[in-house]
């Protein structure tokens, strides 16, 4: 059998103008809002709950039940917070929802807050997008003027603010609990759990932190009932999902399908890996998932059968890479991401990437030394599990993965660099000659 | 801790120590094991904290006692494990055992029993160490750093790591005093935590991110942000650079690798050659307790001591560095005496027995009165108390050598002596609301910020002052200004009612609370009626009343009776019973009954001749109410001073008495609270304490005090106790009608900052960098009428002299000025001869607006 | 743009302070920014954006406005102001160019677009060019790996980038003629107007532009050409 597309939330997106209110509207924005706000907030909860949908930031938690934990009002103020920082590389899906529809994700979050008992609630979106940004702007302010935020939404008496904050510039404000501080106007560092936000999140209160497709997915369930959406995907990741492919692939770009679609099947409708050219390595959910290869074209990519398959769903960012890419090469600029994006706050992280970029950099350069793979096995075993937040066993995700499927071109990079094993050239989608770093002027 | 050893039979000794504190019940235990070992702590006891209770060091760094868990260097990570129904489950990854609190049936495992945790913990030590340098041999912690010792313990042998580290400039003063050497640096966060969570300073912060992350304060060249930064309303120190707290020192201390350093100490010693010795600090009425770590009888530097009841860990910068006096270049070592009109060092019998003499014709002539100084211990306090009335047959004598008042005299007659422990640190732990009025706690009392900043903090108590600003220390506190003009004090304590608007009846309501407290300053005595007045609100709103003051001496003093109205144990001069009490434990037929003069009538009647000699202690001229008046007394009456250092006074004394500095002998300071802090003697010393100059200089005028040793005198301590018959009358003075000021002056408004010219302080340059710039504050109105900005100049004068110093625009009543007392540029008394309260012309300084006029030309 | 402050006017307390019409003006912006949180704390980033607005980079008399403003030490925000890379410490060029050279962009030709603005231009990583117009920056992944290999200009996408187009997209920027992101405003705003939206103050560009770039609706136009959908949602009569 083989699965089909569901576009749900990118059925619109080829509206014109499907950002605007009216655009939303007339495909039945807004429906799923004013059928919650007629419902008790516990039903709304209990229905999210029923529908199986997963949060969609990369761990998968069940959304419905992150939003039960929050304890007993008390009278003081809860917030929910959506988290738009979108930074994992190879990432590539809420920042298009929000340009092409950012409706979506606002009566998520009313329906999200009616649900919780929120009254405001926060869009922290990363700082590098700025037309996304505006168009977010836009539609809180469009929403503020069409009743359906600010005070007394819809004439329900409910009350609800809504803060579109824009990040600037670190991949850590992904971390929820960072994100948090981030939002507070500290340096983005994460917190230590417990206490959870659910119990001590923004300013201390109760908070729920959500990603962005994960609350754009709401209103559907609204609309189309918890079955409705539990009918898509497999039996414990259930609903529908963006899946991004980019890279070594014919049609790179969005793919909204059922969880547990496969890449073959997704590739398919891409129109394959790049003409002439083979699959030799891909991402199954960004750069902090464990690297996979074409034996695992067939793994159903919902959260169970990676998880299985030695990785994990993630964000359904699949970077597919062709033969002509050196592992080396991709696993080093990865830990340099990683060494430029982590906080600095834990010890392991920090002066762990520090180290693995220095002997990955070695490597392609072909300069490495004897016990070099030792070095990279060992501490990447002394990064995992022993870092603060999970930023740092993602690092060691593509060093472990690599040297399990492709250790021979570490190995490689004893003697000969990266880039005489795999020419860059051959990998770009243009035609160019290199030039060798001594050319270049100025570079760090 | 005791005075000393009570003998049998004796009464509560003068000061009675304070009862050991009582820890509370736990309400909830955990029963878990750790290596094997089963252990029940309270309920929420962390598991690195229980495991040191076993005596089972797991190795740590971020991890503090007194900060909250960070979690961030990863070194004390544990193997755990959890019951999971009826079985035991493992954590999946090791734990950080600094922050992981016990929980019923847990089990841990340490290095010690878990390979796992051993290789989680070499594994970070190995992360830690490929960016250190491995300068041990010529760093200030080689030989007490953790560092060193876990990479010995649970370190490699040699090292993995071959490639480039990172590497800083070398050290970088982040103060004068404190510099920071980045590449020793493991970002445990200690200090920043310390900064923020106790200090509530945050002159230094993370700065940068990830591996280029490093401790810094705004350095704009360290941190690569183009352009100047801009003055005024960003506070500086005054060596120009953004403000260093007062609490910095202790970032130093708590530092687990050699990256803070203090400039005083840097490559002085190593840790080994040092003898320790526990004291207490003689700067301030907090009672610190500290270590004193000398070597070869040079004190090479001081640090805090563990008191959980007084300074819990920490000290202020001036008790650990301003130590440099007791052992300064001109240290008087031998007795002066005056012939013809010049100072000659001679022997120490001849100095006594010219003393004698002396003050034997002045006794003849109109007597004798003694000004011992407020920095003394009790012991030293106690000789001068009872030297004035046996020796001197007087009751002129005045410890208090600064601006004072017959209404504090009564106030602490009435209210403060023989009240000891009545209010101590621990009740502000606890208070929901605590009133200042005329103190400043970051400035006049280190430890009573820090203590309350975290007790306040925990209790979510309130804080009110009354005060012309809210000082950033009362900022920091959270605490809400009753907002006062210097001499309107006592007005707006009256105004504090049930009921009246605004933060006047917030603080009602606030002092109201049971636990409620109010603290008085020494400076209350420069507002008459203010003391009356807190009296009286002490009364109606039923919050407990406590004075502080700044010196280390005061309270004893009070105790010891170095006041013209009180006896020691606070026994009122003018009880007969008191007296003949006294008389009868010091075995003289009876004890001078008319009430003595206080310090500037004391220094009146020297000056017009009334009184023929003076018998002085430490003190500094220039820190009396009136310092000229002082000078014309001391130059007319004959005088006998007993002093460490150099002075205005042994310059014109006919006999110098030098005696010993606190860290030369044995004694006891006593806190604000009443709290005995007794210390040792540290360094070996032939210098005489002022107890045993007194003893001797009463032997040769024929009226033995019998007071030769320490022990004698705290035996004779231990013998008195306090009084338990009537105490002194409150005094009930009216408020004083606020002086009218036209638009050339202004009311002044002044207090000492911790750090400034005092004279304890001197030798310590490095410390004297890290003081407040000295700045005029004004309202917006009042420098908008002088047409002055920030940090441009103004003058403040009277007809005695003028200070001009830059503006710092501040939310205050207008036209009030506000200098600091006693700062390098701006000396109130000396040079204004004027104080708080008093009317001092205000202008724009034409200097300073003549050299504006150029730059906005330029 | 590109020159740090200097000087003094009449009416500033330091040289390198803001005067006093400046400094009004930043206030009432930094109390609009306030006043969206619940604690004025949370201000720190839109306002360090405010700055850069005014500044063109996040300017020492910045740090000491914010520092006042929250009332914090300089060293607080310092802290804040360097953790993030989108904060300039030095006056940055009209236009941010940034390359993404994360793996994967890196791979389909950013290093290579890298290269070639590197020596077109003359600058390394974060210099500015001498006109002032341009700084070039490494980035890392941008949220549009669909359309690698992407260069950022001022924050605005240009997707499917050549070493050619990313020369020519220079050229055009010194040479003042306006530029179009593939997917954003119809053209370029300044890198100060930039950060006053980012600070929260929207400029009006909203419906500029397209709903959204190919790659963005590529698995819609298969299912469309499939016949694809998710079932309806069952709703529709019910809402009628
Ligand atoms: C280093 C790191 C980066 C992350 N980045 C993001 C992100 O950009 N967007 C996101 O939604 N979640 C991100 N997450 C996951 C969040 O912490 C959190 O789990 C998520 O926002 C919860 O929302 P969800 O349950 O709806 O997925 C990141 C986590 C880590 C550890
Ligand atoms: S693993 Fe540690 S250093 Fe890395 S991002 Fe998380 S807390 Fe920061
Ligand atoms: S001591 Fe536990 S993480 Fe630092």
């Amino acid at each position: 059998m083989t699965t089909t597309l569901t576009p749900v939330l990118s059925a619109s997106w080829d509206a014109d103008h499907s950002w605007s209110l009216s655009s939303y509207q007339r495909t039945g924005g807004y429906r799923g809002l004013r059928k919650a706000l007629s419902m008790a907030p516990a039903d709304i909860i209990a229905m999210v709950k029923d529908s199986g949908l997963r949060g969609r930031g990369g761990a998968g938690f069940p959304a419905g039940m992150k939003w039960s934990f929050l304890p007993a009002p008390d009278g003081g103020p809860r917030y929910l917070v959506i988290n738009a920082d979108e930074s994992e590389p190879g990432t590539c899906k809420d920042i298009p929802l929000i340009m092409a529809n950012p409706h979506s994700l606002l009566e998520g979050i009313a329906i999200t807050s009616f649900a919780i008992g929120c009254h405001h609630a926060f869009i922290y979106i990363r700082g590098e997008v700025l037309h996304a940004t505006r168009r977010l702007q836009h539609a809180v302010a469009e929403a503020y003027d069409a009743g359906l935020l600010g005070t007394n939404v819809l004439g329900t008496g409910f009350d609800l603010d809504v803060t579109v904050h824009a990040g600037a510039g670190a991949y850590i404000c992904g971390e929820e609990t960072a994100l948090l501080d981030s939002l507070e106007g500290l340096r983005g560092q994460p917190r230590l759990k417990p206490p959870f936000p659910a119990v001590a999140g923004l300013y201390a209160r109760p908070t729920v932190v959500n990603n962005v497709e994960t609350i754009a997915s709401v209103p559907g369930i609204l609309r189309g009932g918890a079955a409705w959406f539990a009918a898509m995907g497999t039996e414990r990741s259930q609903g529908h999902g963006l899946f991004s492919l980019s890279g070594h692939v014919e049609r790179p770009g969005q793919y909204e399908a059922p969880l547990g679609i496969t890449l073959r099947e997704l590739l398919e409708m891409a129109g394959g890996v790049r003409q002439g050219h083979q699959l030799k390595f891909w991402t199954p959910g960004g750069s902090s998932t464990p690297i996979f290869t074409a034996e695992h074209l067939d793994v159903p990519l919902d959260y169970e059968s990676v998880g299985k398959a030695g990785s994990m769903l993630g964000t359904r960012a699949l970077q597919i890479f062709d033969e002509t890419v050196s592992v080396v090469r991709a696993v080093t600029r990865w830990l340099e991401f990683y060494k430029h994006e982590s906080c600095g706050k834990c010890t392991p992280c920090r002066e762990g990437t520090y180290w693995l970029v220095a002997v990955l950099k070695r490597l392609e350069a072909g300069e490495g030394r004897p016990g070099d793979l030792e070095v990279l096995a060992d501490s990447t075993d002394n990064i995992l599990g022993r870092a603060f937040c999970p930023l740092g066993d993602a690092a060691c995700s593509p060093v472990q993965s690599g040297l399990q499927y492709f250790r021979e071109e570490f190995e490689a990079g004893m003697h000969t660099p990266a880039d005489v094993l795999f020419p860059p050239e051959k990998s770009s989608l243009f035609a160019y000659t290199p030039r060798s770093r001594a050319q270049l002027a100025g570079v760090h | 801790m005791t005075v000393t050893t009570p003998r049998s039979g004796a009464a509560t000794p003068l000061v009675p120590a304070a009862p050991p504190a009582t820890e509370p019940e736990p309400t909830a235990t955990v029963t878990f094991s750790i290596d094997g070992i089963e252990t029940t702590v309270p309920k929420g006891t962390l598991v690195i904290r229980a495991a040191e209770q076993l005596g089972i060091q797991i190795p740590r760094f971020c991890d503090h006692p007194l900060l909250a868990p960070a979690g961030a260097c990863r070194q004390c990570l544990v193997e755990v494990w959890a019951p999971r129904g009826d079985q035991l489950a493992k954590f999946p990854k090791p734990q950080a055992s600094c922050t992981l609190e016990a929980t019923p049936g847990m089990v841990v495992k340490t290095q010690r029993t878990s390979p796992e945790a051993d290789k989680a913990q070499h594994g970070i030590i190995e992360f830690l160490l490929i960016n250190h340098p491995l300068d041990c041999p010529v760093c200030d912690k080689g030989g007490e750093c953790p560092l060193q010792n876990q990479a010995m313990s649970n370190g490699r042998a040699t090292s993995r790591f071959v490639d480039a580290k990172r590497t800083y400039a070398k050290p970088i003063n982040i103060s004068t005093q404190i510099l920071l050497d980045r590449e020793r640096c493991i970002l445990c966060q200690r200090c920043t935590r310390f900064q923020d969570e106790i200090a509530g300073d945050q002159f230094i912060d993370l700065q940068k991110r990830g591996w280029q992350q490093q401790i810094g304060r705004f350095d704009t060249g360290i941190l690569g942000i183009r352009g100047e930064l801009p003055v005024g309303e960003s506070s500086m120190d005054a060596s120009g650079q953004p403000f260093a707290s007062y609490f910095s020192g202790n970032t130093v201390q708590i530092c687990p690798v050699g990256a803070l350093t203090s400039a005083a100490y840097r490559f002085r010693s190593r840790p080994f050659d040092l003898v320790s010795t526990p004291s207490i600090a003689e700067h301030d009425s907090q009672g610190s307790a500290i270590r004193i770590d000398h070597r070869r009888g040079v004190v090479l530097r001081r640090l805090s001591d563990n008191d959980p009841a007084v300074n819990a860990e920490f000290v202020t910068d001036k008790d650990r560095f301003a130590f440099p006096w007791q052992a300064g270049k001109d240290r008087l070592t031998a007795p002066q005496v005056r012939e013809d009109g010049v100072l000659h060092a001679t022997s120490l019998t001849e100095a006594i027995d010219a003393a004698a003499a002396g003050l034997a014709a002045a006794l003849a002539k109109g007597g004798a009165a003694v000004l011992p100084g407020g920095r003394l211990p009790l012991e030293d306090a106690y000789a001068y108390a009872k030297f004035a009335r046996v020796a001197l047959r007087t009751n002129d004598v005045d410890h208090r050598a600064r601006p004072h008042s017959a209404e504090e005299a009564a106030f602490l007659a009435h209210h403060v002596a023989g009240r000891t422990l009545d209010v101590t640190f621990a009740d502000l732990d606890v208070a929901p609301a605590v009133l200042f009025v005329g103190l400043e706690p970051e400035e006049e009392g280190g430890i009573l910020f820090l203590r309350l900043r975290q007790g306040l903090r925990r209790t979510k108590g309130q804080v009110f002052t009354v005060a012309p600003f809210a000082s950033r220390g009362v900022a920091r506190l959270d605490g809400t200004l009753l907002s006062a003009a210097p001499g309107t004090e006592a007005e707006v304590l009256d105004g504090i009612a049930e009921g009246a608007d605004g933060p006047l009846g917030a603080a009602a309501a606030g002092l109201a609370k049971p636990g409620a407290v109010v603290l008085v300053g020494e400076r209350a005595a420069t507002v008459p009626g203010a003391l009356s007045a807190a009296l009286r609100l002490a009364t109606r709103t039923g919050a407990r009343l406590a004075w502080v003051p700044r010196r280390a001496g005061e309270r004893g003093a009070v105790e010891a009776g170095t006041l013209p109205g009180l006896l020691p144990g606070g026994r009122p001069v003018a009880d007969t019973a008191a007296r003949v009490d006294m008389a009868a434990a010091w075995g003289v037929e009876s004890l001078p009954s008319e009430p003595g003069r206080d310090l500037t009538a004391i220094l009146q009647a020297a000056a017009d001749g009334q009184i023929a000699a003076l018998v002085v202690g430490g003190l500094e001229v220039a820190d009396l109410p009136d310092p000229e008046l002082a000078r014309r007394a001391l130059d007319r009456a004959f005088v006998v001073s007993l002093e460490v250092l150099p002075s205005e006074v042994t310059q014109r004394a006919d006999v110098v008495l030098p005696v010993a500095p606190p860290v030369e002998k044995p004694g006891t300071f006593v806190t604000w609270e009443g709290r005995p802090r007794p210390f040792p003697q540290v360094l070996v010393s032939t210098a005489l304490t002022d107890a045993r100059m007194l003893d001797a200089l009463a032997d040769a005028l024929g009226t033995p005090l019998g007071l030769r040793s320490l022990a004698q005198v705290h035996d004779e301590l231990d013998q008195l106790g306090g009084w338990d018959g009537a105490r002194a009358e409150a005094p009930d003075e009216a408020a004083a009608e606020p002086p009218a000021v036209d638009e050339t002056q202004a009311v002044l408004a002044t207090w000492h900052l911790l750090l400034d010219a005092g004279r304890l302080q001197g030798g310590e340059p490095f410390l004297a960098g890290t003081a407040k710039r000295s700045a005029a504050r004004l309202s917006a109105a009042t420098a908008a009428a002088l047409c002055v900005a920030d940090d441009e100049h103004v003058t403040v004068s009277t007809d005695a002299g003028a200070v001009t110093l830059p503006v710092l625009v501040t939310d205050m009543p207008d036209r009030v000025v506000w200098v600091p007392t006693n700062a390098a540029d701006c000396a109130v008394r000396e040079t204004l001869r004027a104080d708080a309260g008093d009317v001092v012309r205000l202008a724009r300084a034409d200097e300073a607006s003549a050299l504006d006029e150029k730059e906005v030309t330029a | 743009m590109g020159a740090e402050p200097q000087g003094r006017t009449l009416g500033q307390t330091h040289a390198t302070g803001y005067d006093d019409a400046t400094r009004e003006r930043l206030a009432a912006d930094a109390a609009a920014i306030i006043a969206r949180y619940p604690e004025p704390r949370s201000a720190l980033l839109p306002l360090l954006h405010l700055l850069q607005a005014e500044d063109g980079y996040v300017s020492p008399r910045g740090i000491a406005f914010a520092a006042e403003l929250l009332g914090q030490t300089t060293a607080e925000v310092s802290a804040v102001a360097t953790f993030y890379t989108q904060y300039k410490r030095h006056p940055n060029g009209t236009y941010t160019v940034g390359v993404c050279t994360t793996a994967l962009c890196a791979i389909m030709g950013g290093d290579a677009i890298w290269e070639e603005l590197v020596e077109h231009l003359g600058i390394g990583n974060d210099e500015t060019t001498d006109d002032g117009v341009i700084t070039l920056e490494h980035v890392e992944c941008n949220a549009a790996c669909d359309y690698a290999p992407v260069v950022m200009v001022n924050w605005e996408f240009f997707d499917n980038q050549t070493p050619a187009s990313a020369v020519a997209l220079t050229d055009d920027l010194r040479a003042g003629k306006p530029v179009r992101p593939t997917r954003g405003a119809d053209t370029v705003v300044t890198f100060k107007e930039m950060s006053r939206v980012l600070a929260g103050f929207p400029d009006g560009r909203a419906d500029e532009g397209d709903t959204a770039g190919p790659a963005t609706l590529v698995g819609l136009k298969v299912a469309h050409e499939h016949g694809w959908a998710a079932a309806p949602y069952g709703d529709e009569k019910e809402a009628k």
